[in-house]
């Protein structure tokens, strides 16, 4: 009977979902949104727990209603085959039912007003770490003004204690076309859009590395923007700010490899401090092995990679706007042990 | 309304050559045809569409996928949507208008029926440039020149810097091609509306189905004309190297996001309204009910279109906008709830006391019901702003967006199809097929759509041809893409219910439903005349008063 | 056909509107939201320009052209008004007058612009300015072209004689339109060359 049926598929239904709201592992993620360590990222936690329970609660009540009218109201197999009463409505219905939604909509109006501002329009403390995110084709570059400090795709913040916050406040820039700066467990996502600065801002509350992509279509390798997030201690963080503000190491095995890039296009396109190379069109490479990938997160900093990556990028990432340099073997080991060195 | 008695002379029955007919079909200027033509066209491109989306599924069925290039993802997911928006949806709601509303407010034909042939031919002609794309330059391997720059298009990702080639014209010619082609179509519904309402027809009588498409008119000739300007505005970019959006001579990126948004979010309420319309039809006869608060349905489907106006940019929450301009937004959005939740308890009311018959329209409009609700409070989630930034541009804009279209539009157009395919086609749908295929494509949606919310949830964004593994998206992926198959294969049991009910279907009579309105009193098909004469009514639902002269609805109206 | 009267229950009073002008204020409506986008995107890049001339450089108030585009309102609507009276000459006379206002008003376009492009420097690739100055004026302009072929063809039926003084409902649909490019034209002098100098 069709009665049966019905019941029998939403029973299916619903067990495969708790089924796998059972187990928690299957919704580990590095990336969860419901896993905030960050305040931008817990007031929004919050407002969506009240959303959620909101719609929640609406859903129960109004599909209890239509379970409840299809079962109850269904044609019976021993019908008298006349009309049932013809009811063409009532103003009282329709007036509590606008009214209640009217009031519904206003509460969660107010709620969400609310964190609008918290976020948005949160003060900036004078002891805030202030980066300068610039989306490219496909990567991220990080600077800090006041620091003296260039990377990419991997940013460093300092841990915020919650008593003595220190959050970092990231203004977003683009080099060419509209990226999004979206990293799940510390901030909603924010724009990069050229000729249209954004500011957002976050204050993990624990150390780690955070994940995130580009969150905005921007091209063949939208997929591979990857974002790594290092949370760390003050003492390591400003460990880190002096590393990355040393020019570039020169050590003497590798002159040939530095002979091979300063005589390449790579100078046209990448910074290493210190040398002749100042290009911006690519990310900086002065401490390229502090970074753990690359090709914004589209492959690990090995020898093996960088080498492929020189040679053939469209093996790692068919599309990235890195050009096949056309170079020997020998330059390119030469190179590739050369880049090894830049710490 | 004595139509069973005129003997219809059997001219139509001669064979005539193969030509003669193409012939006929390709010059008609008969709103049926023409909506029968609307209607082919979609089911064509619907079945494109899904082979799309089932290309990009098997690529993002697990992590590091490599079925497909990236080049060839981001040309199917832009592929996918232009199609299924402007070449499926759209001609699917300006098929069923053209097909039932003469019929239903009693007229003989639209207002204007060769701009009706013209805007269908304007239509169909923007869907083969389009597609002509895939075929242009580089040919078939590699995907051609198709678009990939999304189905927005956002500058500058769609300027000659970044987007080389033709691939972006196509899209822009395509679509404004089409454009004028729905604005001919709003303007001709709109007019058939207001002036060819058979006599004792008022506004107030009309069946809700011609109020809902006056609203969607009303909005097609206030939304697509923006997305006609921008476009122009972006060829006059690529082009006569204008600066519309050319950041680096200081235009805005962010304006064409406003103009494309001021068209987008009012389509899909053009693409609602009139799947709203189908359930307000077919609800009613199935619960065997008049439908519950018909002056309240016109007003919150005038509303709906009114506020689907000033809600567009929530689609750009994560822009930067104010705190105040975010806040506004926040407030039309939530607003828009209020109108469309009330139609949903009107008809849930309507049901309420009834005698429902789960006839195949009936089980398609009874889960649009549980859909549109489910699609309507994510809605909700992603109107309040701050829950967006984390929710926008990632798998549960995408779920939440497939759940309305499909869910809710293209539940109904099916339900649609099995209503009046009996009137259109004079042979009723076989409805053991109709059953399978319902079950089969509830299973799969739900299967696929349901499940797609969590990846969005995990930090997945939309728009990526591969994801890394340990971001723990895979198994909600795979079991994304095993949805699809269940679809599929419920599309393919419904267009062979189709074509064997067409030809092997039980004769279907004028009224196969015990229905109301206008269409079920003429034959079916109906005669290139519609009505032996032009009806004269007194009430909502006219049938209803010649099946119960003792009862009728005027005196209750 | 806009028959009012049935041949079926004559106690119904059925009074609809006419098919024509419904539609005409339809596409009216079109018009005026893609004219809107044009208008909104003049206005937010006022003063935004980075290079290049600036409007109140080079832009001078074409007072006599508008003063001509305007008045052709007038002299159509003279038209139609003769024509209902049943006086065909009167309403060619009329009818040509607006036309000859609308080429006036073109040639005035035409004239500006020449000295703009080649005076000024002036191009729709110069900058901001000529790129929304040359979409608003020219998406305007281009409406007066249309019209004036619609216009053009209704004079050239008057001298053969085709249009009578039945034809005046459908004469009057017509110049529904041209006023309205006529009050477009109120728009985008005010946008351009007052808001904007």
């Amino acid at each position: 009977m069709k009665r049966s049926t019905l019941q029998k598929a939403l029973l299916i239904a619903s067990s495969m979902v708790s089924h796998a709201f059972a187990e928690p592992m299957a919704f580990a993620s590095p990336t969860n949104i419901f896993a905030p360590v960050s305040t931008p990222a817990k007031s929004i936690f919050g407002l969506s727990m009240f959303v959620l329970a909101v719609t929640a609660a609406i859903f129960v009540v109004v599909f209890t209603l239509l379970a409840y009218s299809v079962v109850k109201f269904r044609k019976r197999a021993d019908d008298d085959g006349r009309e049932p009463p013809q009811v063409y409505g009532s103003n009282q219905v329709e007036i509590a039912w606008t009214v209640i939604p009217v009031l519904v909509v206003l509460t969660l109006l107010v709620a969400t007003a609310r964190v609008i501002a918290d976020v948005q329009n949160a003060a900036r403390p004078d002891n805030a770490i202030e980066v300068t995110a610039i989306g490219h084709q496909f990567w991220w570059e990080f600077r800090y003004p006041a620091l003296g400090v260039a990377t990419a795709n991997e940013l460093h913040v300092p841990v915020s204690d919650g008593n003595h916050p220190t959050p970092t406040f990231i203004k977003l820039l683009s080099a060419d076309t509209d990226h999004s700066f979206w990293v799940p467990r510390l901030a909603g996502k924010t724009d990069l859009i050229p000729n249209h600065p954004n500011s957002m801002w976050i204050d993990p509350h624990e150390t780690g590395v955070y994940l995130g992509q580009c969150a905005q279509y921007c091209g063949t390798q939208h997929a591979k923007m990857l974002l790594s997030i290092y949370v760390q201690s003050r003492e390591d963080f400003e460990r880190w700010i002096r590393e990355q503000r040393e020019p570039a190491v020169v050590a003497d095995t590798v002159s040939e490899g530095r002979r091979v890039f300063e005589t390449t296009a790579c100078i046209n396109c990448h910074s290493v401090a210190g040398t002749m190379a100042t290009g911006r069109f690519g990310p900086d490479l002065t401490h390229l092995m502090s970074r753990e990938t690359i090709a914004a997160g589209a492959a690990l900093n090995t020898p093996e990679n960088l080498r492929l990556w020189i040679r053939n990028p469209d093996a790692i990432k068919p599309g990235s706007l890195m050009p096949a340099m056309q170079l020997n073997d020998r330059d390119l080991d030469a190179l590739t042990a050369y880049l090894e060195t830049l710490r | 309304m004595s139509s069973d008695s005129i003997a219809l002379p059997r001219a139509e029955a001669a064979s005539r050559p193969l030509v003669d007919a193409l012939h006929g079909w390709v010059t008609t200027v008969d709103h049926k045809r023409l909506g029968i033509l609307y209607i082919l066209y979609a089911l064509i491109f619907l079945v494109i569409g899904g082979i799309e989306a089932g290309i990009m599924r098997i690529q993002l069925m697990h992590a590091h996928n490599d079925f497909v290039s990236p080049q060839v993802f981001n040309r199917m997911f832009t592929m996918h949507g232009t199609t299924m928006i402007f070449f499926v949806a759209m001609p699917l709601v300006f098929g069923f208008a053209n097909y039932l509303i003469p019929l239903m407010i009693g007229a003989r034909d639209m207002a204007f029926p060769r701009l009706n042939a013209f805007s269908f031919w304007l239509t169909a002609f923007g869907g083969f440039l389009l597609y002509f794309s895939l075929v242009g330059a580089n040919g078939l391997y590699g995907a051609g020149n198709a678009p990939d720059v999304g189905w927005f298009a956002y500058a500058p990702l769609t300027s000659r810097t970044f987007s080389v080639g033709h691939s972006t014209d196509f899209w822009t010619l395509g679509l404004l091609v089409s454009g004028f082609g729905s604005i001919g179509t709003a303007i001709n519904i709109l007019t058939t509306i207001l002036c060819m309402r058979c006599p004792g027809m008022s506004l107030g009588k009309m069946p809700l189905l011609a109020w809902l498409n006056l609203v969607m008119s009303g909005m097609v000739i206030l939304a697509i004309s923006p997305l006609t300007a921008a476009q122009a505005m972006l060829l006059v970019d690529r082009y006569l190297g204008g600066h519309f959006f050319d950041t680096q001579a200081g235009g805005s990126a962010v304006v064409w996001m406003h103009f494309f948004w001021i068209f987008g979010h009012p389509e899909v309420y053009v693409l609602a309204i009139p799947a709203f319309a189908f359930a307000s039809e077919i609800i009613p006869v199935f619960s065997r009910k008049a439908i519950f608060g018909y002056p309240v349905m016109v007003a919150a489907t005038i509303c709906i279109g009114f506020i689907g106006m000033s809600v567009w940019a929530h689609h750009m929450f994560t822009v930067g906008m104010s705190s105040s301009a975010n806040t506004f937004f926040v407030l039309s959005t939530m607003a828009i709830a209020v109108p469309t939740g009330i139609k949903i308890f009107n008809w849930l009311a309507t049901m309420w006391g009834g005698k429902i018959e789960f006839k195949t329209p009936m089980l398609f409009c009874v889960a649009f019901l549980f859909q549109f609700l489910v699609a309507g409070l994510t809605g909700i989630m992603l109107g309040a702003a701050p829950f967006d930034w984390q929710l926008s541009n990632s798998y549960f804009v995408v779920a939440h967006f497939h759940y309305v279209i499909v869910g809710g539009i293209l539940f109904t157009i099916f339900g649609a199809f099995y209503y009046w395919f009996p009137k259109m086609s004079g042979k009723m749908c076989n409805e053991t097929l109709g059953k399978l295929h319902f079950w089969l494509f509830f299973i799969g949606f739900h299967l696929t759509f349901d499940f797609m919310h969590i990846p969005g949830m995990l930090g997945m964004p939309r728009r990526i041809y591969t994801y890394e593994p340990g971001r723990g998206w895979d198994v909600w992926n795979l079991i994304v893409t095993i949805g699809v198959f269940f679809q599929a294969l419920g599309t393919v049991i419904f267009v062979t219910n189709l074509l064997w009910s067409y030809f092997k279907g039980k004769a279907a009579g004028s009224d196969p439903w015990d229905a109301w309105t206008l269409e079920w009193s003429t034959l079916s098909p109906p005669p290139a005349y519609n009505f032996a004469s032009i009806p004269v009514v007194k009430s909502r639902r006219p049938l209803w008063d010649l099946k119960h002269p003792n009862d009728p609805d005027w005196k209750y109206e | 056909m806009n028959a009012t009267s049935m041949t079926v229950a004559e106690t119904i009073q059925w009074d609809r509107p006419v098919r024509g002008r419904v539609a005409m204020f339809g596409l009216i409506a079109a018009e005026a939201a893609i004219f809107s986008i044009f208008v909104v995107a003049y206005l937010f890049y006022i003063g935004k320009s980075l290079t290049g001339p600036m409007p109140k450089d080079v832009l001078s108030v074409p007072i006599f052209y508008t003063i001509c585009l305007l008045s052709s309102s007038l002299t159509i609507h003279l038209a139609v008004s003769a024509l209902r009276r049943k006086g065909v000459r009167g309403f060619a006379v009329w009818w040509f007058a607006t036309i000859a206002l609308g080429i006036a008003f073109l040639y005035g376009t035409a004239t500006e612009w020449h000295r703009l492009i080649y005076n000024d420097g002036l191009t729709i690739s110069t900058n901001l300015f000529g790129t929304t100055y040359y979409s608003l004026v020219g998406l305007h302009g281009f409406h007066v072209v249309v019209g004036l072929i619609a216009l053009s063809i209704v004079m050239a039926l008057t001298l053969l004689g085709n249009v009578r003084a039945e034809h005046a409902e459908r004469v009057d649909v017509l110049s529904l339109y041209w006023h309205f490019v006529d009050a477009v034209w109120v728009v985008v002098f005010t946008v351009v060359y007052v808001i904007g100098r």
